[in-house]
């Protein structure tokens, strides 16, 4: 089906680019809908990444997530516990009211505290013991322990201003009234479930916004949002599936640009009890011991998966193999950790070694509307596994259940991605291969509760590590550590593509965000 | 009359009790919404605020007892996901999706009356066959691949119309509607006829089973032999005579696109409540759920009480006070 539609698109999308009309308006089909206008309500990707059009963070994240000057144009340690923020000067606001600490103090107290929020900015905010404004561009953030990651946990809060957001409720910023930025678009109006529209913010003080008024609607379909380019309804989509993208690449009309992501699929697995509700010996009756505990059996499930093979063929191309929980060249991951090579006589060396010889049945569960290709690929990975001996089955379903079992620790071994917010290590270590901890918060989306005293401690550390080159060698030691203790298996990263008509530029990020001010037509 | 009406009124309100509970139960069972709402990156603090915020620490029954109370005062919860009101998330999105399915519906009955007529009255020429034959497919081609292959033809290959939103709308007593707009009818040419394929197919199989059935029947002999005109025992006596199934099936089905337009919502991208519905079950958003089922049911029954009525008035013999259920 899809592929029809991209063949009959591939014929005749000449005739339908020669109507349109070239102006200074873009309108853009993304898959996914804000659950609000306002930029503290909801912690969620598709949330964050249209709040940038409107608003700025102290902090700024490039293509990659790597930290630039936003509306802080330079920061400092001045101790281990105390960063200091000098902010850019001459900013105003969509109102024309100039931008000063007494904003970026106000946003501290905001971002956390939305009443009802479903997922809030707490998990950043919290760290901050007080925000200290010392002059009108002079912002000292401080807290309780040392903290290493301040420009990081700054670079995903949305600064807004104190004048128009005290008091006010995600509804006035849904409404518009409240939606008073700095950033480069200024807010028109949330059609909701049709369309977002904004304006150029002519002041901008950053790289001046090209487009008169952009228009974003959320197509939710994956071939009508392709249709809906090819149709000159819109000039540029986000994730086209997999499958139509051979065809849009054979179109003149179409360019392409793509990236590898930041976000991981991953297998978690239960390595905590000993009796596991999926794991059983060959002839179906659930196992006493769970092999799972022993490390040489899951080296020996990394070994028995071809990443190449399901980078290349199960995801055609759209897939980076991976050895760990970020890209290599992010700040924080090790620059040298490469992914376990597909070695299946290895595999079943190790097997037999550990006393498995035999091989024991398990069941693998997978998601199967989350992730690029998910349900193909938890089948691809079953097959593996059974090749070295494992017999594995294999139970997809869609995300709603899926993740609640997962959490609720049904399973016994899981497909499932990680995208990191800020951009570094910290993050997955703390959320997947910390040992779950109901007083430390650490460990909340490891699901496999896998555990290890020695990692938590390297992980603790680096999170009060008393200075950046600090956290870096801890964070690095911990990745380390829980990939050579096969706390996950990492298995790829998978690589981000947006697709346009021609003439038109878009440059491809990392965090799958679509930032509408990174929409250029070509020189 | 009134009897009638006291007795339907109370039929719904069991119908609406039995559906929001077995609902809310099913929604439960699915899954916990917390897992898809709370960004992954969270922490457990954040994640048992969010699930104190949302009432789901309390057990399943004191949460229903909860909504029940809160229902009969007219608040049928807020969304997990927006935190706005349910109620008023639906009715938001419902002129869209109306006007869809009133346009979808008046396009059936526009075109498959009279082709029923057509190939009722001549059962035989080739052309009642052909759009006899054209009417299977109808029915048989599911409406996604007819939604995209319209797409494809319409705004892809031939750049007539939009391949997909609402375009344009102008305000009619402040409820904003397309069809008063150029930009907006061109937008919502394709999504009706998309959804009114099917029904013009039941339409034109429905005239003509009743003609075919009526012509035979004594009083069209008779009123040929009384000397009326051949227009006046068509037009007035038959097609009086075969409209009562008509009515009953457009009407039930009048229900059905407006409740579960789900599928061409999606394909063409019609900010309708469809797919307010359809979003609302992958996030588990259960207030949104139970409030859009509840309002489709009291739609039935609402759409039921007209259809019966309507029979009343096409055919005099039906009384109302007979009408059961």
């Amino acid at each position: 089906m899809k592929k029809l539609v991209g063949l009959l698109a591939t014929a005749a999308a000449a005739a339908a680019f020669a109507a349109t009309a070239w102006s200074a308006e873009v309108k853009v089909g993304l898959s996914s809908e804000p659950t609000a206008m306002d930029p503290h309500y909801h912690n969620i990707g598709p949330n964050n990444m249209l709040s940038t059009a409107v608003f700025d963070r102290l902090v700024a994240q490039d293509e990659k997530q790597n930290k630039k000057p936003g509306l802080a144009e330079s920061w400092t340690q001045l101790a281990p516990n105390v960063w200091e923020f000098k902010l850019r000067k001459g900013v105003k606001w969509h109102d024309g009211s100039p931008f000063t600490a007494a904003d970026v103090k106000f946003t501290m107290e905001r971002a956390g505290n939305v009443p009802n929020s479903p997922s809030s900015f707490k998990l950043f905010t919290g760290v901050l013991s007080e925000v200290e404004v010392v002059d009108d561009h002079t912002v000292r953030m401080k807290t309780k322990d040392a903290f290493p990651l301040m420009p990081d946990y700054m670079s995903v809060i949305i600064i807004v201003s104190k004048k128009h957001g005290e008091g006010a409720t995600t509804n006035d910023y849904n409404s518009g009234k409240a939606m008073i930025g700095t950033g480069p678009f200024k807010f028109v109006e949330w059609v909701k479930g049709d369309r977002m529209v904004y304006t150029k913010n002519p002041d901008y003080w950053g790289p001046k916004p090209e487009w008169d008024k952009v228009t974003v609607k959320p197509v939710a379909d994956n071939a009508a949002r392709v249709a809906a380019l090819l149709a000159g309804d819109v000039d540029l989509i986000d994730f086209p599936s997999p499958s139509d993208i051979p065809n849009l690449k054979k179109n003149a009309n179409i360019s392409l640009a793509q990236v590898q992501s930041n976000r991981l699929i991953y297998l978690h697995y239960d390595t905590n009890r000993d009796k596991s509700p999926f794991i059983f010996d060959k002839s179906g009756k659930q196992l006493e011991k769970n092999p799972l505990k022993d490390v040489n059996v899951r080296k020996a499930m990394s070994l028995s998966i071809n990443r190449k093979a399901i980078a290349e063929r199960i995801m055609e191309g759209l897939a980076v193999p991976s050895g760990q929980l970020m890209p290599p060249e992010v700040l924080g991951a090790v620059p040298d950790l490469k992914p376990d090579p597909f070695d299946l006589n290895r595999a079943k060396k190790l097997l037999k070694d550990a006393g498995w010889g035999d091989g024991f049945k398990i069941t693998i569960h997978g998601p199967n509307n989350r992730y690029i290709n998910d349900e193909k690929v938890t089948q691809a990975v079953a097959q593996m596994l059974t090749r070295a001996g494992i017999q594995t089955d294999v139970v997809t379903m869609p995300s709603g259940p899926f993740f609640s079992k997962g959490s609720a620790l049904e399973f016994s071994l899981l497909l499932v991605g990680w995208s990191s917010g800020t951009g570094e290590p910290s993050d997955p270590l703390r959320a997947l291969v910390s040992t779950y901890n109901k007083e430390t918060g650490l460990g909340a989306t490891n699901r496999g509760r896998y555990s290890n005293p020695a990692l938590d401690k390297t992980i603790a550390d680096s999170l009060k590590a008393p200075s950046r080159e600090e956290w870096v060698r801890l964070s690095q030691e911990a990745t380390k550590v829980a990939m050579a203790d096969y706390g996950i298996i990492p298995l790829y990263f998978q690589v981000n593509v947006w697709a346009m008509r021609k003439g038109l530029d878009y440059v491809a990020r990392a965090d799958e965000y679509t930032q509408i001010q990174d929409i250029r037509s070509k020189k | 009359m009134l009897v009638f009406l006291i007795r339907r009124l109370s039929q719904s309100l069991v119908v609406l009790l039995v559906m929001s509970f077995l609902v809310f139960v099913g929604v439960f069972a699915i899954g916990d919404p917390v897992e898809l709402l709370v960004s992954p990156d969270a922490d457990q603090f954040e994640r048992a605020r969010v699930i104190r915020d949302l009432g789901l620490d309390r057990p399943l029954w004191e949460q229903y007892g909860v909504f029940l109370l809160q229902s009969l005062k007219g608040d049928l919860g807020n969304s997990f996901v927006f935190n706005q009101p349910a109620l008023q998330l639906i009715l938001e999105r419902m002129p869209a999706t109306l006007e869809l399915a009133f346009a979808a519906v008046i396009i059936a009955i526009v075109i498959g009356i009279p082709l029923g007529m057509v190939a009722g009255l001549r059962p035989h020429a080739w052309y009642s066959r052909m759009i006899m034959s054209v009417s299977i497919l109808g029915f048989s081609l599911p409406t996604f691949w007819v939604g995209l292959m319209m797409i494809m033809l319409f705004a892809v290959m031939l750049g007539w119309l939009p391949a997909s939103g609402r375009g344009e709308t102008v305000d009619l007593l402040g409820v904003p509607v397309s069809f008063l707009s150029e930009d907006g009818l061109r937008h919502l040419l394709l999504p009706a006829i998309n959804l009114a394929l099917f029904k013009v197919s039941l339409v034109i199989r429905l005239t003509r089973a009743g003609m075919r059935e009526n012509m035979l029947m004594d009083y069209v002999k008779f009123a040929y032999a009384k000397g009326l005109s051949h227009g006046r025992v068509i037009f007035v006596h038959v097609l009086k005579n075969i409209l009562v199934p008509i009515v009953t099936v457009v009407g039930l089905e009048l229900g059905n696109v407006i409740a579960f337009a789900v599928v061409t919502e999606s394909i063409f991208a019609w900010p309708g409540m469809g797919k307010l519905l359809i979003d609302s079950i992958y996030r588990l958003d259960r207030p949104i759920v139970v409030a859009y089922l509840m309002i489709t049911v009291l739609m039935f029954i609402l759409i039921n009480l007209i259809v019966d009525i309507l029979y009343s008035v096409l055919d005099p013999r039906v009384r109302i006070a007979d009408v059961k259920s």
